[in-house]
C-alpha cells in the first residue's frame, strides 16, 4: 500500500543539461521559420483580402521571434497548446503552410477539416491540442498535460503561449497557482505586445505580470521578445529545469503587435511613435542582419521560402470545401485519445529517440 | 451479494477502476486524507497515496481544465466538484473545451465530472440544485444520473471507460439512504439504455436519479392501477428507444424530476414523445418538476418546491382518468 504523502512525488532533480547550444544550421532554421511564418501569414492575409477567408483573420506580424524561439526549444515528446500569435510554433511541429491557409479558407485539408477557422487549431498527431477562443483557456489544460507527464514520471514539458490580456482573467490565476503548487513541468509564454485588443497595457494590470512568478512559488523571466535565440535561451532553460523537477517558468517576452488585432482593425488607437520604435525592431530584420554580419548567407532562404508558398498555397486552393452531409458527424468520441509527437528541428534532439525526452 | 449504501457503491467504483488501471486518478476539493465533503473518496489516498487522490486547491477551472489535459495525453482523470452547484465556476472549460474537442479536431477527452447534486436538506439555493440539463445544450458531454447502488457503480466504471467528458450526477439524498446489492468486482452498466424499474402497462412515469425512488413510491398502490416506472440513467444521449418502447405500451406520460422545469430534461423528453410518439398517446404528457425557483433554505419552503410523492400521485390519477 502506497503511504500517503504530503506533497506529489517529484521527479529527482538531476544536473541541468549544459546551456542550450544553437548550431549554424539551427540559427538558420529559426530564420528560416520566422520568414516561413511571415510568408504564411501574408499569403493567408491576401486570400483574405481576395474573400476566400471566411470570418475574420488574425495573425502575429512582429511577434515572429516569439513562437519560433520558443517553440523550437520543445522536444518530439513535449506538448504544446499554442495560441493565436503564434503559427511559427505550428510550423516547427510539423505542420506545412499549405494545411494552416486550408484550414483558414474553411477547407478539408485544413487541420481542422471545416470544423474551426482561423488559429483555432492544433494537430494532435504532432502533440498539440488546440486552443480555444476563451483566453486562457489553455492555461489549465497544459497544466493537466503536465501533470500526467509527472504523474508518470516523464521528463516531459508541456508549454503554452498567452497575451498579456489573458493575465487579467481568473483562469490564468487558476493555472499558474495550481502549477506553482504541484511544481508542474510547464512553461508559459506570455506574449506583451503592448495590447489586448484596443486595451493598452496600463489598463490591463498595475503590476508587470512576470513579477506575479514569484508569488506563485516559480521562476519568472523577462525577454526581448523580438530577439529570437533571446527567447530561445530562457525557453530551453525553462524546459530543461522542468523537464528535471525544478518546476514551471512564466516567460514574458516583450514585443508588439504590428498588425491590427484581426484584419478588421486598423489600429487607429495605437500612437504612431509606439509603432515606430517597434518597427526599426523587426525580429526578422535584426535577426538577419545579425546572421549577415556573422558572414552567414540568408538570401537563399527568402527563395525557398517563396517557393514553398507557392507550392503550398496552389494545394491548399485545391482542396475541397467540405460536405455539408458531414456536418453532424464527430461530436462523441469512439476510441482514445493519441498525441503524436511533433517534430523537433533544434539539432540537440535529431538523431536521439524520441522516448529520450 | 453484499449490500452496500449508493454512497458506498459509488465509493467501490472509484476503487476497482483505480485497481483496475492506473492511469485513473482523482481530483478535486478535500478529497484526500479527509475523503471528501461526503466521504465518498475516504479510504482511497491511503490505497493509491496522494499523487492519485490529489487534494487541489480551491479552483474549479483549474479542476476541470487540468482533468481535460491529463484526458488527452492518456490519463483517465475523475474529478470531484464539492458541490454539483460549483461547475458554474468551472463551466467554461466543460463546455468550451471539453464538450467540442473532439468535434474540433479529433481529440477525444476521456474524464468523469462527479457532481453531487440535488436537494432534500436544507442545502439552500447554492448547494442543491440539478444542473444537468444546463449541459444538453453543449453537444459533445454525456450525463448519467444512477437511482441505485447497482447503477451508481456500474455507470461509474461505464463512465470512465467511456472516451468522452462524462458528467456522473450522483443524488446527495440518495447517499446514506439507499441500500442495495452491488455485485464485487468490475462491471458496467451501459450507457444510454433506461431500466424498467417496475413494469406496468395502463402509465409510465419517467425520473431519473432520487425522483426515481418517489415515483415508485408515489405508484406502489395507486388504486390498483399498473404504472411502469422508467429509470433514464443516462440523460445524454437519451435511450430514445426505450422511452418510445414505454410509452407505446401505456400510452399514458408523466415524466418527473428534481430540476427546475423549464428547458428540462423533461421539456426534451415530451418533445421527443410529442414528435415521435403522437399517435400512441391517449392524453396529454405531464411534467412534475420544481417550479422555476431556485432552492430555498427553509425546510418547508424546500418542500413546497420539491417534487412530493402527492404531487405525482395527483398527476397520475388524473392522467389515469383521461
Ligand atoms: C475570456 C475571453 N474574453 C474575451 C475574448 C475576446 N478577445 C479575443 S482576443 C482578445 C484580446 C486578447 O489580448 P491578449 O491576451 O493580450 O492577446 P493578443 O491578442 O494581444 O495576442 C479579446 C478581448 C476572449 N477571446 N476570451
Ligand atoms: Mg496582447
Amino acid at each position: 500500500m502506497a503511504t500517503p504523502t504530503a506533497r506529489p512525488a517529484q521527479l529527482e532533480p538531476r544536473e541541468r543539461d549544459t546551456a542550450a547550444q544553437l548550431t549554424v544550421e539551427d540559427r538558420r532554421e529559426l530564420l528560416r521559420y520566422m520568414l516561413l511564418m511571415r510568408a504564411t501569414e501574408e499569403r493567408a492575409l491576401g486570400l483574405y483580402r481576395q474573400g476566400k477567408v471566411p470570418g475574420s483573420h488574425y495573425d502575429g506580424r512582429g511577434q515572429e521571434a516569439v513562437s519560433v524561439g520558443s517553440a523550437f526549444a520543445l522536444s518530439p515528446r513535449d506538448r504544446a497548446c499554442i495560441l493565436h500569435r503564434d503559427l511559427g510554433a505550428h510550423l516547427i511541429r510539423g505542420v506545412t503552410p499549405g494545411r494552416v491557409l486550408a484550414q483558414m479558407m474553411g477547407r478539408v485539408g485544413g487541420v481542422t477539416n471545416g470544423r474551426d477557422g482561423n488559429m483555432h487549431f492544433g494537430d494532435p498527431g504532432l502533440g498539440c491540442v488546440g486552443m480555444v477562443s476563451m483566453l486562457p483557456d489553455m492555461a489549465p489544460v497544459a497544466c493537466g498535460l503536465a501533470l500526467a507527464f509527472q504523474m508518470r514520471r516523464e521528463p516531459r514539458v508541456a508549454m503554452t503561449w498567452f497575451g498579456d490580456g489573458s493575465t487579467a482573467n481568473g483562469q490564468w490565476h487558476e493555472a499558474m497557482n495550481v502549477a506553482g503548487v504541484r511544481r508542474l513541468p510547464i512553461v508559459f509564454i506570455l506574449e506583451n505586445n503592448q495590447y489586448a485588443y484596443s486595451t493598452p497595457n496600463e489598463l490591463e494590470f498595475a503590476v508587470d505580470p512576470v513579477e506575479r512568478a514569484a508569488t506563485y512559488g516559480f521562476a519568472g523571466v523577462k525577454v526581448d521578445g523580438n530577439d529570437v535565440e533571446a527567447v530561445f535561451q530562457a525557453a530551453a532553460e525553462a524546459c530543461d529545469r522542468a523537464r528535471v523537477g525544478g518546476g514551471p517558468t512564466l516567460i514574458q517576452a516583450e514585443t508588439m503587435r504590428m498588425h491590427g488585432h484581426g484584419a478588421h482593425d486598423d489600429m487607429s488607437y495605437v500612437p504612431p511613435e509606439l509603432f515606430e520604435h517597434w518597427a526599426a525592431r523587426d525580429p526578422i530584420e535584426t535577426f538577419e542582419k545579425r546572421l549577415g554580419e556573422e558572414g552567414l548567407e540568408t538570401e537563399s532562404l527568402h527563395k525557398a521560402v517563396a517557393e514553398t508558398l507557392e507550392r503550398e498555397t496552389e494545394w491548399a486552393l485545391a482542396c475541397p470545401m467540405p460536405d455539408p452531409a458531414t456536418a453532424a458527424e464527430g461530436v462523441f468520441a469512439t476510441e482514445d485519445p493519441v498525441l503524436g509527437d511533433g517534430h523537433a528541428p533544434w539539432s540537440r534532439w535529431s538523431g536521439r529517440a524520441a522516448t529520450d525526452a | 451479494m453484499p449490500e452496500l449504501t449508493y454512497l458506498e457503491a459509488i465509493t467501490d467504483g472509484l476503487r476497482e477502476e483505480m485497481r483496475h488501471d492506473e492511469s485513473v486518478f482523482c481530483l478535486g476539493q478535500d478529497i484526500g486524507n479527509f475523503g471528501g465533503a461526503f466521504k465518498v473518496t475516504e479510504g482511497l489516498a491511503a490505497e493509491f497515496g496522494r499523487d492519485r487522490v490529489w487534494d487541489t486547491p480551491l479552483a474549479e477551472s483549474a479542476i476541470v481544465g487540468a482533468a481535460v489535459g491529463a484526458a488527452v495525453e492518456g490519463m483517465r482523470p475523475i474529478a470531484e466538484m464539492q458541490f454539483s452547484d460549483f461547475i458554474a465556476c468551472g463551466f467554461d472549460q466543460l463546455v468550451n473545451v471539453a464538450a467540442k474537442m473532439h468535434y474540433r479536431q479529433g481529440l477525444a477527452v476521456p474524464m468523469v465530472m462527479r457532481l453531487p447534486s440535488g436537494g432534500g436538506f436544507s442545502g439552500g439555493p447554492f448547494h442543491s440544485q440539478n444542473p444537468e440539463a444546463w449541459f444538453l445544450q453543449a453537444p459533445g458531454l454525456k450525463v448519467v444520473a444512477p437511482s441505485t447502488p447497482e447503477d451508481a457503480k456500474g455507470l461509474m466504471a461505464s463512465a470512465v471507460r467511456d472516451p468522452n467528458p462524462v458528467l456522473y450526477m450522483e443524488h446527495k439524498h440518495l447517499y446514506r439512504r439507499l441500500r442495495g446489492e452491488v455485485a464485487d468486482g468490475r462491471y458496467e452498466t451501459p450507457l444510454s439504455q433506461v431500466r424498467v424499474a417496475r413494469e406496468g402497462s395502463e402509465l409510465t412515469v419517467i425520473a431519473y436519479g432520487a425522483m426515481v425512488h418517489t415515483a415508485l413510491e408515489a405508484t406502489e398502490d395507486l388504486d390498483g392501477a399498473g404504472i411502469e416506472v422508467v429509470d433514464l440513467r443516462t440523460l445524454c444521449p437519451l435511450d430514445t428507444e426505450g422511452i418510445l418502447a414505454s410509452v407505446r405500451k401505456t400510452s399514458k406520460v408523466v415524466v418527473l424530476h428534481e430540476a427546475t422545469r423549464s428547458c428540462g430534461i423533461g421539456a426534451e423528453v415530451c418533445a421527443l414523445i410529442a414528435e415521435e410518439a403522437f399517435e400512441d398517446l391517449d392524453g396529454p404528457v405531464v411534467r412534475v418538476t420544481a417550479p422555476d425557483v431556485p432552492i430555498p433554505f427553509s425546510p418547508p419552503l424546500e418542500r413546497a418546491v420539491l417534487p412530493q410523492v402527492d404531487q405525482v400521485r395527483d398527476a397520475c390519477r388524473e392522467l389515469l382518468g383521461y
